[in-house]
């Protein structure tokens, strides 16, 4: 039999797509080889959750104390194998506290409660509508889904940071040194590896992805999971969806709306019982 | 030519190979930075570019200078310049080096630089620096050579260079232009954030550049035979003269928008660079002497008699040349950053690495800058003598 060039490729598409191809392609995944992008977004794929435009909603009423925020940004930044390198100048960070005053900069107000003033705010990439870390990125390593996700690939991204300039919100950190590596008592810097996501390389730029692993999963992202109804992941396009319920019934707020970046974050303060 | 550049006394040699050891130096260090990080450096999640950056920031101006001699030398035929104009381009040629090295080494992922072509970006004003970077220099390494070629053989430049050399002269304020463009289109960034940003870039540029045009021209009055002529040099510190003088214009505009405003944003980065917050101000001292050398200079360049002193025009053109470099090659990129995006401030400083690094980056481009001069020369002195 023979057979040209064009049948041939043929054949091997459908084997290919009939899973025979797949064996390597699980491989790969087991040993890491694969960079999360890769492993998400796969259109159809059954059970995953999809939307138009996800959104979150920080909920402070329900983050009273530091165990409730803590909690959250230990899932985070354990399920992602954020690395802690132990000091602010290398510091690698998805998710974490800010005070009122520092996360919403120029919204202090003079007699404001002190409560309110100090109450740390949780704060992670805005997956803005129009995002000016795109926008900048000279490699289309930094991209937005149709899902509305602002999305990294850390196999491409050159490192040259255009992005934390762009980036308004100071959501966004860099492999300033090997995060697979060790302090100097031989402490590895990711505490507990977790061999399902990817840790990352020297030299590269990272932050949030809103769990895509996850929710090519079905599932939420690690935080809202962790967070008891205190972050309420959605579809903001979608008017019968929980978060588009919660923002109906509370007066909410963005951070630095007036940039023009359109952030799919949002704050509840809560109730002055809260505050 | 380039048999020129190998031929020379001892002076040359020991000047060669002295800036081939700090270049291996500063290689020695950069090793040291592509297997640690840019950790080695005093860069920050908040301060994330720092030398480096104002470095390429400034030579870009340094670069994009050499127009000031080719314009008024082939439009308006100012037949002055014709000694020093390959001067100009050669330098163009040395500082583009530069600035491309300057970016390689700030590269957390170095060995995924042609990413940048593989996958162009339109949208990034990143990806047009670096096709107006490299357009330039293709442009001054052909015209360069070319002209000074026909030179030596006593026959005018080949006829297809003119359209080439009037396409560089509009080239050039491109190059700045874009590279002022990195910065004035962030939001969030108030400092950068300014619509004269493009205007003050090429202001200061023209005036740096010149001034150091104008020190080249008077050591290579010393160091050789060849004398760039008296003239030529005043005319260039006429430029320079009338650049710096707008660039303190427009810096004045900056602070007079920042402070009548009253925005706290637009007047946090100029309260941090020249006075301090809370009792951070590092850069402070650095600033203040940027200030006092641009008052120096000014007030030595305005008067034309202290003007036609070559001694006081020298002191004048160092006084511009390190007045803007701190203030761009320095203030400007690290100031950006400061307050950061929280309102905090977290200050940055060089590390001894970065600044060996940064040395060698420099030694390359006086190398070549060494080498480049070294072939105009002898080929003028050739010609003349």
């Amino acid at each position: 039999m023979s057979m040209d060039r064009r049948q041939f490729l043929k054949i091997a598409g459908l084997t290919t797509i009939a899973g025979v191809g797949g064996p390597a392609v699980v491989a790969g995944m087991k040993e890491r080889l694969l960079e999360a992008s890769e492993l998400v977004d796969v259109p159809g794929r059954s059970g995953a959750l999809t939307a138009q435009r996800w959104g979150m909603v920080v909920d402070m009423s329900r983050f009273r104390t530091e165990a409730d925020r803590q909690k959250v940004i230990d899932a985070c930044h354990h399920i992602h194998n954020v690395p802690d390198f132990g000091n602010p100048k290398d510091e690698i960070k998805w998710i974490w506290p800010e005070t009122y005053e520092h996360a919403f900069p120029g919204r202090e107000d003079e007699y404001m409660p002190h409560a309110l003033k100090e109450m740390p705010f949780l704060v992670l990439c805005n997956h803005c509508a129009n995002p000016p870390c795109v926008r900048v990125c000279p490699t289309k390593a930094t991209f937005k889904r149709k899902d509305g996700i602002v999305m990294m690939d850390m196999h491409r991204c050159i490192g040259c940071r255009f992005c934390m300039a762009a980036c308004p919100f100071g959501a966004r950190s860099f492999n300033w040194r090997d995060p697979r590596g060790k302090d100097a008592q031989g402490r590895p810097f990711i505490r507990k590896d977790n061999p399902e996501y990817p840790t990352r390389t020297i030299g590269v730029v990272e932050k949030c992805t809103f769990c895509t692993e996850r929710l090519a999963k079905g599932l939420q992202p690690a935080c809202a999971e962790a967070s008891n109804g205190g972050l309420v992941f959605g579809d903001l396009e979608d008017e019968n969806s929980n978060i588009r319920n919660k923002l109906r019934n509370h007066f909410t707020i963005r951070r630095k709306t007036e940039l023009g970046t359109s952030p799919s974050v949002y704050y509840v303060i809560g109730g002055t019982e809260h505050v | 030519m380039f048999e020129k550049a190998l031929q020379g006394n001892k002076s040359y040699w020991i000047w060669i190979f002295v800036l081939l050891a700090i270049t291996g130096a500063g290689f020695l260090a950069y090793l040291r930075q592509f297997t640690y990080g840019l950790g080695i450096t005093g860069m920050s999640r908040d301060v994330s570019w720092g030398f480096y950056i104002g470095q390429f920031t400034f030579l870009v101006g340094i670069a994009a200078s050499g127009v000031m001699l080719v314009l008024p030398y082939y439009l308006h035929n100012y037949k002055k310049f014709g000694r020093l104009v390959i001067l100009g381009e050669f330098l163009a040629i040395s500082a583009v080096i530069m600035c491309i090295l300057f970016i390689f080494v700030d590269l957390g992922q170095p060995r995924r630089v042609m990413n940048v072509m593989l996958y162009p970006t339109p949208n990034s004003v990143m990806f047009w620096d670096m096709v107006v970077l490299l357009g330039y220099l293709i442009l001054n390494v052909i015209i360069g050579w070319t002209v000074l070629g026909a030179e030596r053989k006593g026959t005018p430049p080949q006829g297809w260079v003119k359209p080439l050399i009037y396409l560089s002269i509009a080239w050039a304020p491109s190059i700045h232009t874009v590279t002022a463009f990195l910065y004035a289109g962030l939001p969030g960034r108030h400092f950068w954030l300014s619509a004269i940003m493009a205007a003050r870039f090429l202001a200061s540029a023209f005036a740096s550049g010149p001034a150091l045009l104008i020190i080249l021209a008077l050591i290579i009055r010393r160091v050789t035979r060849f004398d760039p002529g008296r003239e030529a040099i005043q005319t260039l510190g006429k430029i320079v003269t009338y650049f710096m003088l707008t660039n303190v214009f427009f810096l004045g505009l900056e602070f007079f928008t920042a402070f009548y405003s009253g925005i706290p944003g637009h007047m946090h980065t100029f309260q941090y660079l020249y006075a301090g917050i809370d009792g951070h101000d590092k850069l402070v001292p650095l600033m203040r002497i940027s200030s006092v050398l641009a008052v120096l200079a000014v007030a030595l360049l305005i008067f034309p008699k202290i003007r036609a002193n070559e001694k006081m025009l020298a002191l004048a053109s160092v006084a511009v040349f390190i007045s803007l470099w701190i203030d761009k090659g320095f203030g400007l990129v690290v100031g950006g950053f400061i307050p950061n995006m929280f309102e905090k401030v977290v200050e940055y400083w060089p590390t001894g690495l970065e600044m060996l690094i940064s040395l060698g980056v420099w030694a390359i481009g006086l190398l070549v800058l060494t080498a480049l001069y070294k072939i105009a020369i002898s080929v003028k002195e050739e010609v003349e003598l």
